[in-house]
């Protein structure tokens, strides 16, 4: 503002005219902007209410704590018909969550390995990445489910002549079923061994790098580690007596009962969206690879680091530069073309969510509740990935 | 300029709220348009489904015919919106469609939270079964372990989870939103059951791809009134789409047909005369805001109740459904018009 005032007498005094400011006019439009925002919104909101009330539609979000009188046929959470609507949301928002994380590691998994495959001097593993990114970019991720669906619903077995694998492992079209862990007295303790590990591991490894840096001395990190993580839960378990039960399939009437089960709605959705996703996530590790200049590489080469650590210690870093912001776009588009869960029956925020809708006509309430759930998934996705990127950047000295 | 374009726009928003605030007269934004929006199922043989051609035809859309007889003498006047169970209530809500005969359960719920208003029932239906004979299951009961397939978003639904749980059975419940969804699972045999309306039931079953294979199970576990739905608050409309369903169960009574409606008019049984507005001043019609021939122009189109019946689901139909519960109420069911006077 300080420059605008500085400036206002020379600019009236060469053009005569408050009208042809440029100050004046920027501020003139962006008021104009905002009224007519404004206006909008006041209109929309105005119109919804008038029309919600001439058509005697309760509103509010008191529905949340009335009885769902649904069942969910896949939830992590204990819900039955007598829960609420409420829960119902959390059990679909958990489905969303279960959905989007296991499908965002195994398509980062996938799409590295596609990814560095494109860059690969064997020329069958390039054409084959290749033709992966080309198929599964170019289909949209609707008809990829639908293809997961299909395929798993006609090729596999009906479920009274479910396919027997070994460790009691059953696969028909109603699903994997697999024997379910039954934890008994004591296996807390096995769990805190695990936990100690974990936290011993990352001390070991964080002194073990203190000591190279310091003294130039190295030591056995992988092994210290692996036997910590493998070693300590063992001991433990085997001494408090082995706690542990299998809860095993078992052909009943119907179904298979008992066990766990992971159903084809879960697979198909968690398949399309790993390997669509993959797909894009291979090309930006290969943008990000392609983008580092040779000469990074020449000159680690000149100093006398060998190749595999020139990769992880001078190209890799560098590239994630390029790979994350990108990366965190196809973690956001995951997460929200998990939506497309409603096509094939997984019961998700937006399944649940409809039935939800249809059941009480909150239309208005539920909506706001899929914006704003997906908004906030989003934006903790963006935090995170903003966090880890300013970690990865270069620190510039 | 720029603020002579805000004034026009402020201008804009205003009229628009106040066009959307005179939109309550369902009659007169049916005559202005020219035709009658009606939402009917996506596709369910019987009731709603659109031939190779795109004409629809079935139960629910001969109710979208009718209604636009009455209004415009021409059953043609109709256009349809396929909506899905999770969309029909908001495309009523929103004024997308003027009528949803699209079998739709009445319950206070709909008639009072989600703003509708349903009167006549033109088919009284219940939820059934439908398992493959290969299970060899004779009863419902039998059923606890068993997935079973069901629409989202219905009264099926919940019927669902009260019927098993006040059984004691387990269940696991596969949910879809489309109707075809639901049936090309069933018939993967994704599921072991399959729940509906027992009407739906029949008209399903002849879609799955050996129907034969498929038996309906005996029991009924509730009671579904289907009927015409439309938006609470505008009586006049309310009025006229009762009405028209209470003219064809009325026809039937009488026993006029569409074959003979036109000599019917010449009958001398003053009940049937004014019914069908030959009485001398009659004012049958226009004081449902319509014509006074209105009902003959229904059953011109359609036929009386009996025959739009047997046409779609009954007897003259591929799926033969018994009249039961829906035969007029003098012939053992509880089909019954109030008096047209």
């Amino acid at each position: 503002m300080a420059i605008g005032v500085t400036n206002a007498p020379e600019k009236s005094k060469s053009s005569g005219s408050i009208i042809n400011d440029p100050q004046v006019r920027g501020i003139f439009y962006q008021a104009i902007t905002i009224v007519i925002l404004a206006v909008l919104v006041y209109w929309i909101v105005d119109n919804t209410v008038e029309n919600l009330r001439r058509a005697n539609i309760a509103s509010g979000y008191g529905f949340l704590n009335s009885r769902a009188g649904f069942d969910v046929g896949q939830s992590l959470i204990a819900f039955t018909s007598d829960s609420s609507y409420g829960r119902a949301l959390v059990v679909g928002f958990v489905n969303t969550l279960l959905v989007a994380i296991t499908g965002i590691v195994t398509a980062t998994i996938i799409g590295f390995l596609v990814g560095i495959g494109r860059l690969s001097h064997n020329w069958i593993i390039a054409k084959l990445s290749l033709a992966y990114v080309e198929v599964f970019r170019n289909i949209p991720p609707l008809l990829v489910i639908f293809f997961w669906y299909s395929g798993v619903l006609a090729i596999l077995p009906q479920a009274r002549d479910a396919l027997a694998l070994p460790l009691d492992v059953y696969v028909s079209n109603r699903g994997v079923a697999f024997p379910r862990p039954i934890f008994g007295d004591g296996a807390q303790y096995t769990l805190f061994a695990i936990i100690i590990a974990v936290v011993a591991s990352f001390a070991f490894a964080r002194y073990a790098r203190q000591r190279q840096e310091a003294t130039g001395q190295r030591l056995p990190v992988l092994w210290t580690v692996l036997g910590l993580l493998i070693g300590l839960p063992l001991i433990t378990f085997l001494a408090t007596g082995a706690p542990l039960t299998f809860d095993v399939p078992i052909a009943g009437k119907f179904n298979l009962t008992g066990g766990s089960v992971v159903g084809p709605e879960f697979m198909s959705l968690f398949l399309a969206l790993s390997f669509y996703t993959a797909a894009f996530i291979a090309e930006i590790v290969r943008a990000g690879i392609r983008g580092i200049s040779k000469g990074q590489t020449e000159a680690a080469h000149a100093l006398g680091i060998r190749p595999r650590l020139t990769t992880r210690l001078v190209v890799v870093p560098q590239a994630m530069r390029i790979i994350i912001p990108p990366l965190t776009s196809q973690y956001l588009n995951l997460t929200k073309n998990s939506s497309l869960a409603v096509a094939v029956g997984y019961a998700d925020l937006v399944a649940v969510g409809g039935t939800i809708l249809n059941q009480t006509g909150q239309s208005i309430e539920v909506v706001s509740i899929w914006l704003i759930v997906y908004l906030t998934l989003s934006l903790a996705t963006s935090l995170f990935m903003n966090w880890y990127n300013a970690r990865m950047a270069l620190v510039e000295r | 300029m720029a603020r002579r374009i805000l004034t026009a726009l402020v201008g804009a928003a205003v009229m628009g709220i106040g066009a959307q605030a005179a939109s309550a007269a369902t009659l007169d934004d049916v005559k202005a348009k020219g035709f009658v929006q009606c939402g009917v199922n996506t596709g369910l043989a019987g009731f709603a489904a659109p031939d190779a051609s795109g004409n629809w035809s079935g139960f629910d859309v001969d109710y979208c015919k009718a209604v636009a007889a009455a209004v415009f003498g021409d059953a043609t006047k109709v256009k349809y919106t396929p909506t899905s169970a999770k969309e029909r209530f908001p495309a009523l809500q929103s004024g997308e469609v003027d009528l949803l005969a699209r079998n739709t359960t009445w319950t206070i719920n709909r008639d009072t939270a989600l703003g509708f208003n349903f009167r006549p029932v033109n088919y009284y239906d219940g939820q059934g079964f439908m398992v493959r004979k290969s299970l060899n299951v004779k009863s419902a009961l039998e059923l606890s372990g068993a997935a079973v397939c069901v629409q989202t978003g219905t009264t099926t639904e919940l019927n669902l989870a009260d019927y098993f749980k006040t059984n004691n059975l387990q269940y696991n419940p596969v949910v879809f939103e489309k109707l075809e969804e639901v049936n090309a699972a069933y018939d993967a045999g994704r599921c072991d059951v399959y729940t509906t309306d027992q009407s739906g039931l029949y008209s399903l079953r002849l879609t799955l791809s050996k129907p034969d294979e498929h038996m309906i199970l005996p029991e009924i576990i509730s009671k579904e009134p289907l009927g015409p739905a439309v938006r609470q608050g505008d009586d006049q409309w309310y009025d006229i789409v009762s009405w028209v369903h209470y003219a064809l169960v009325q026809a039937e009574e009488f026993g006029i047909t569409q074959a003979n409606v036109e000599e019917m008019k010449k009958s001398t049984n003053p009940d049937v005369q004014r019914f069908l507005g030959v009485e001398a001043d009659s004012k049958i019609g226009t004081d449902l805001g319509l014509t006074n021939d209105w009902a003959v122009n229904v059953i011109k189109a359609v036929g009386n109740y009996g025959e739009v019946f047997d046409r779609n689901i009954g007897a003259g139909s591929a799926l033969k459904i018994e009249r039961g519960l829906n035969a007029l109420w003098n012939k053992g069911g509880i089909q019954y018009a109030p008096p047209v006077r």
